[in-house]
Order: structure tokens, then C-alpha cells, then sequence
């Protein structure tokens, strides 16, 4: 027995294991790893974060939700929490995500459309209804106005008896991507990277179960990245991060425990895998060896997981519900720690209660019938999977030496200069045109789109429809809470934050945190920074 | 047949930021030897006008994946209506097939869904272009 074999199974043996029996379904009984060293749990961490795996802790059954008004995604909620879900995960709509209030003209035709709609603290608190903050943990899909999100579930939090400190969740809070892949910013690159390290200095000092940053390649890959690239952009934003918060002289160790990453599960089986592990072997080395970190805990790359929306089809939807499935089994496979299922019918809207349950049902049927789970990294140690997550690893590198080499030795400046140059977004649309070239070509099938298309059903089924009577009441709503607070509160608390906004280091967190209290509209908040810090406008290029 | 280089505005009206699929069908018509205005990201209505007068656009396509399509689509015709300007529009994304019946009586040249081949998206914006040009509105 080698000194790694046993400190695996002195930390296996710590471990709090579910109480199921770990045997195949004809009783066979399963050892829980099978293969070489270094084992699950073991630096670097390529077959797991933890040693016994989903034997102590399956992951995380997160289905994001969101739409209508905040009453209406409540109500999800607590259908989710029914239906077994463990944790929230919050879309929010496009007006929201892009710092507008829904009585702006920005916002016409689009409240309550693609998420939920909140202008104020008083939807938060509508939309956090009758549900235990202390004992969820909530996802919040949010970027540009971050911050003032985060200060709003701060605020629901403390008026509901629970403590920021007790407050467990994740905030999406990744910019660098937004100029890179999803494009929902507000302000310049510079300046939003002084936010988001305002709230990993914010949540490092007072809210120890937060993730103020989930780092996330799945927007990169759906607008049309490789695996590859998915995974060396979201890795190189997060040293970005990494290299942002020692620079404000914060702890690698303790702000490193508290970042996390958010992937894609794409259709290619073997690759996905790889890319899983690759991740979190490279995140494990780069943190320990370039940036220094002494405790495991921060080189740990613990993931959130989503199944491709973009492999989703229109044409014959029902089989999305098999799609999903491999790409659930995917990540399971990769070992991820939490994981949100598509829904079969999003090519064509917002999911259903139904098609949303199915989802929900794919993940359990995972975890719960095929076995997957009984043994640690089952795929380790098999040829082609290891060479696999090798190749992911070499593309990886080579795509960070052109980023360090573009930021003169560093990553946050090479990650600056690519998305000035146009790098990222010309390297995201070559990548989605080839791919769309050999589909026409019918050199890639898919299944129902361009082979085996025989059998498409005439009708559509049912659809989830938003009604225009949800952007009237959300802007009846915001009227109404406008008429009832203190303007004077409003005003003082607004000019706060303009203030801290022009001195760098004055963190914005509490004063923002001030002014949703006084229930100023999340659009009043955004102003009051971009007055400082300005606007960003993309280069249009095709 | 229309002259090879027919000009096409595209962009992505309002707040949606999802441009993968816009970005494929530029190259798309690129390829096929049209000429493409590419506007970018949030867009207005005013601005699409402006480009269309400027560059004598042949046609307009806007893309749509967050459900804006019944009021962006017509609130866009009716400011080239203002402007006097009669260029088709087409529309890609997300788009149910119960809503294409509301934006064809409300005026929308064309709906391109998820899926669409190069062939159909070339296809579907030159008869769009043949049709407005031989007089389609009038005599449709």
C-alpha cells in the first residue's frame, strides 16, 4: 500500500457516506475507487474534490427558474423545493440584468420575458417569500448590477431574522465573460473588475458561505466556443480574479476557497469529461504553483453544471429530453458538485411546470438508477479518457501562454488586451461558424435538424406564454413603491455610493447595501456608478 | 434575380445581448456575396432607420432569442413606415410558430427559426428582397 492509498483511506473513512448500499443492482459490492494514485481528494485533484465522492454527498439538483413577475418565479420555487430540488437558482429578465428599471424604454417588451423582473427590494422580498434563506442555498444569475443584487438578498436576509454570515448561496458576478460571450455589462472592463473585487473583499470579511464569483465558460461555449476554449477563457478570467484580489492585497487562501466555476455539459461525451477533470487539475496547479496557495481548499475547482441550451432543437423537441440525458450523465461522470438540466422544450420558449419536472427527473434518474454514483471518478484511469483530459490540459496551455504573452506576464492584462483586440469574440464566432458550416454540410448530423427528420409532429407542444399584463403590473408595481418610500432617503443614499464610486478604496458594498434598504430601483443604483465610471459600447465585428 | 450585391442591415434590437446566431447568418449572407451592415449589439429602432437611409439597405434583419419578437418586430415596422421607408424585415431566433401568423399580418417579410440551413437563410432574404422589390407590398 502506498502512503497516497492510505491517506485516501483515512479521509474516505471520515467521510459521512449516504446510508444506501454501494453494490451493483445484481449485489455485487463496489470498492469505491478503482485505478492509481493520486486518488479522488488528492492533489490535483484531476479525479475529485472529495474522496468518497458522491457516496457522501450527490450533487446539487439546481434548476434555475425565473420568470413573470417575482410572485410568479415564488411560486416555481416552491415547486422545486417540493419536487425534491435543493437548491435556488434565479433567472432574472434582460432588463434587470442590464441595470434597467421596467418603466424604462429599454425595457419594452421584455419584463418578465426571459426571468424575473425586479426593480426594487420589494420584488426581492416578494420573490424570497415564505422560504428559509437560512436553509437554501440560492443561485443568482447576475452580472452587470451584481452588487446590487447581492446587497437586496442581504437585505430580504436580515429582515427575514437570518444574518448575511448565514447567507449560502452564489452570485454569477463573472464580467470578464460578459465582454467575451453573453454581453450584458454596463460599465467598462477596468472599473467593473473594481466591483466585483469591492465584493470579494465584502464577502470575505462578512458573508463566509457566500461565492461572490462563479466563473463561467457556459456562456462562452454557447455562443459557439470549443471545449477548449471554453475551458482556457473561463480559467483565465478566474486568474484574472486570482490576480485582481492579491493585487488588493486580500488572501489567496481565503478568497480562493469561496470562487467557483459554472460549465458547460455539451454533446460530446469523452470530451466534456475531459474538460471536467482537465479543469480542475489545471485550476489546482495554476493556484498552487503560479499564484502561490498553500491551502487545497483554494485550488479546488468546484463546479456548477448546465446542459447545452445551444444542442437543444425546435425540430422534434421530445428528443431533447435524451440529449439532456447524456450531457447529465456527462457531468456526472466529470464529477460536478451541482447541476442544472435543460428543459426539452427551450428552443421554443421559457420551459413549462411539466418540461421543467422532466428535467428535474433526468437528474434523479442519474443519480439514482444507473449506478454512476457508487464509485469515485469511475472513469479514471481509462486510456482514452486520460488522454483526453490531457489534451484538454495542452490546448488549455497553449491558449494561456498567447494571454500571458498578450499581458506582458500577466493574465488580468492579457485578458484585458483580448477582449480590447476583439480576441475572444472573433476566436467565439470562428469556432460557432465552423461548426454551423459542417452542420450544413452534413458533416455533423443532428439528429432531427439535418438527418432523421422524418416524423416531426405538426403541433407544437405546450408553451409556457408570458402575457403583457406582467410588464404592466411590474411597472404599476414600481410606481407604487416609488410613491411610498422617502425620496429623501432615496437621494442621500444614491449620493453615497456616486461618492465611494469615486474613491478606489472606498468599498461600494455597504452603501449600495443602503440604498436598496431605502428602496431605491435598481436602475437609480447603476446611474449613480456610471456617472463615475461610464459605459461600455462593443466594437460590432462579424 | 437581385443585383449579387444586395445589401441586408442586420441587428439586434434592444437589451437581448445573444449574438451567435446573428454572427452565423452575417457570414451566411457574407458567403453568398451580399453585403452586410452589421449594427451590433442594443439597437434602436431610430438606429436602424438611420442605417438603412445611410447605407439604401435592401433589406433588415433582426435577431431575437428573449421573447421580444410581437413587440419589437412591429414596433420596428412602424418606424420605417414613419420614415416612409419600405424595406423588408426578417426576423430570426426564437420564435413559436403560434406568433408567426401575428408578425406576418403585422408586416414582417420573413421568421427564420433555430435549425435554418445557409441555404434557407440566403434563400428566404432574397426572395424577401425579390418580393419587396417588384412591388410585393402593393400588390400582395
Amino acid at each position: 500500500m502506498s502512503d497516497r492509498s492510505d491517506e485516501w483511506r483515512a479521509d474516505y473513512d471520515e467521510a459521512r457516506l449516504r446510508d444506501v448500499p454501494f453494490e451493483t443492482m445484481s449485489g455485487v459490492p463496489l470498492d469505491a475507487v478503482h485505478g492509481d494514485a493520486p486518488y479522488p481528494g488528492q492533489y490535483p485533484f484531476t479525479r475529485g474534490l472529495h474522496a468518497a465522492g458522491y457516496r457522501s454527498r450527490l450533487w446539487t439538483m439546481r434548476m434555475f427558474a425565473g420568470f413573470g413577475t417575482a410572485e410568479d418565479t415564488n411560486a416555481r420555487f416552491k415547486e422545486l423545493l417540493r419536487a425534491g430540488g435543493t437548491g435556488l437558482s434565479t433567472a432574472f429578465d434582460m432588463p434587470t440584468l442590464m441595470g434597467r428599471d421596467s418603466d424604462s424604454p429599454w425595457a419594452l417588451g421584455e419584463v418578465g420575458r426571459a426571468g424575473v423582473a425586479v426593480d426594487t427590494l420589494a420584488d426581492m422580498e416578494d420573490l424570497f417569500a415564505d422560504i428559509d434563506l437560512g436553509g437554501v442555498s440560492t443561485s443568482m444569475t447576475i452580472n452587470g448590477p451584481a452588487a446590487t443584487l447581492m446587497a437586496m438578498y442581504v437585505a430580504v436576509g436580515e429582515k427575514a431574522g437570518v444574518a448575511r454570515a448565514d447567507l449560502a448561496g452564489t452570485i454569477q458576478n463573472d464580467i470578464l465573460k460578459e465582454y467575451q460571450a453573453q454581453k450584458e455589462y454596463i460599465y467598462p472592463p477596468r472599473p467593473s473588475m473594481r466591483i466585483v473585487t469591492d465584493m470579494v473583499k465584502f464577502t470575505t470579511a462578512e458573508m463566509p458561505k457566500w461565492h461572490p464569483v462563479s466563473i463561467s465558460g457556459y456562456h462562452i461555449r454557447e455562443a459557439g466556443s470549443t471545449a477548449a476554449q471554453e475551458l482556457a477563457f473561463t480559467l483565465a478570467n478566474g486568474f484574472a480574479y486570482v490576480e485582481a484580489a492579491i493585487a488588493a492585497g486580500e488572501d489567496i487562501n481565503e478568497f480562493g476557497r469561496r470562487l467557483s466555476f459554472f460549465f458547460n455539459s455539451h454533446s460530446d461525451f469523452f470530451e466534456e469529461i475531459g474538460k471536467f477533470r482537465a479543469a480542475r487539475r489545471i485550476w489546482a496547479r495554476w493556484m498552487k504553483e503560479r499564484y502561490g496557495a498553500t491551502d487545497e481548499r483554494a485550488m479546488m475547482c468546484r463546479f456548477h453544471t448546465q446542459t447545452a441550451g445551444v444542442s437543444l432543437t425546435a425540430q422534434q423537441p421530445e428528443i431533447n429530453i435524451a440529449r439532456v440525458a447524456t450531457q447529465v450523465l456527462a457531468a456526472a461522470l466529470g464529477g460536478t458538485q451541482s447541476l442544472h438540466s435543460d428543459s426539452f422544450d427551450e428552443a421554443l420558449a421559457l420551459p413549462t411546470d411539466k418540461a421543467a419536472r422532466i428535467a428535474l427527473r433526468t437528474q434523479q434518474l442519474v443519480a439514482h438508477e444507473t449506478g454512476v454514483v457508487n464509485v469515485v471518478d469511475p472513469l479514471g484511469g481509462a486510456p482514452f479518457v486520460e488522454w483526453m483530459t490531457d489534451e484538454m490540459e495542452r490546448q488549455v496551455e497553449e491558449i494561456f501562454a498567447h494571454l500571458d504573452e498578450l499581458g506582458d506576464g500577466s493574465i488580468l492584462e492579457g485578458v484585458y488586451a483580448g477582449i480590447d483586440n476583439g480576441y475572444f469574440v472573433g476566436a467565439i464566432a470562428d469556432s460557432a461558424y465552423r461548426f454551423e458550416r459542417e452542420v450544413n454540410a452534413g458533416r455533423r448530423i443532428i439528429v432531427g435538424v439535418n438527418e432523421f427528420t422524418g416524423g416531426d409532429e405538426e403541433t407544437e407542444p405546450n408553451l409556457l406564454r408570458i402575457d403583457h399584463a406582467t410588464e404592466e403590473y411590474q411597472r404599476k408595481r414600481l410606481e407604487a413603491v416609488k410613491h411610498d418610500r422617502s425620496q429623501e432617503a432615496v437621494d442621500t443614499t444614491l449620493a453615497a455610493i456616486t461618492v465611494a464610486a469615486q474613491d478606489p478604496t472606498v468599498n461600494v458594498m455597504p452603501p449600495i447595501i443602503d440604498a436598496v434598504k431605502a428602496y431605491a430601483t435598481e436602475e437609480e443604483i447603476a446611474m449613480a456608478m456610471e456617472s463615475v465610471f461610464g459605459t461600455y459600447v462593443e466594437t460590432a465585428i462579424v | 434575380m437581385p443585383p449579387a450585391s444586395s445589401r441586408i442591415v442586420l441587428a439586434k434590437l434592444g437589451l437581448d445581448g445573444h449574438d451567435r446566431g446573428i454572427k452565423v447568418v452575417a457570414r451566411m449572407l457574407r458567403d453568398a456575396g451580399m453585403e452586410v451592415i452589421y449594427l451590433g449589439l442594443r439597437q434602436t429602432t431610430d438606429s436602424i432607420v438611420a442605417a438603412v437611409e445611410q447605407e439604401d439597405a435592401d433589406a433588415i434583419g433582426l435577431s431575437m432569442h428573449n421573447a421580444g419578437h410581437l413587440t419589437l418586430g412591429p414596433a420596428m415596422l412602424a418606424a420605417l413606415d414613419e420614415a416612409g421607408l419600405d424595406v423588408p424585415v426578417i426576423i430570426g431566433g426564437i420564435v413559436p410558430d403560434d406568433d408567426r401568423p401575428i408578425l406576418d399580418d403585422a408586416g414582417v417579410a420573413a421568421v427564420l427559426g433555430p435549425g435554418a440551413s445557409a441555404e434557407e437563410v440566403v434563400t428566404t432574404v432574397r426572395a424577401a428582397i425579390d418580393f419587396a422589390s417588384a412591388g410585393g407590398d402593393e400588390t400582395a
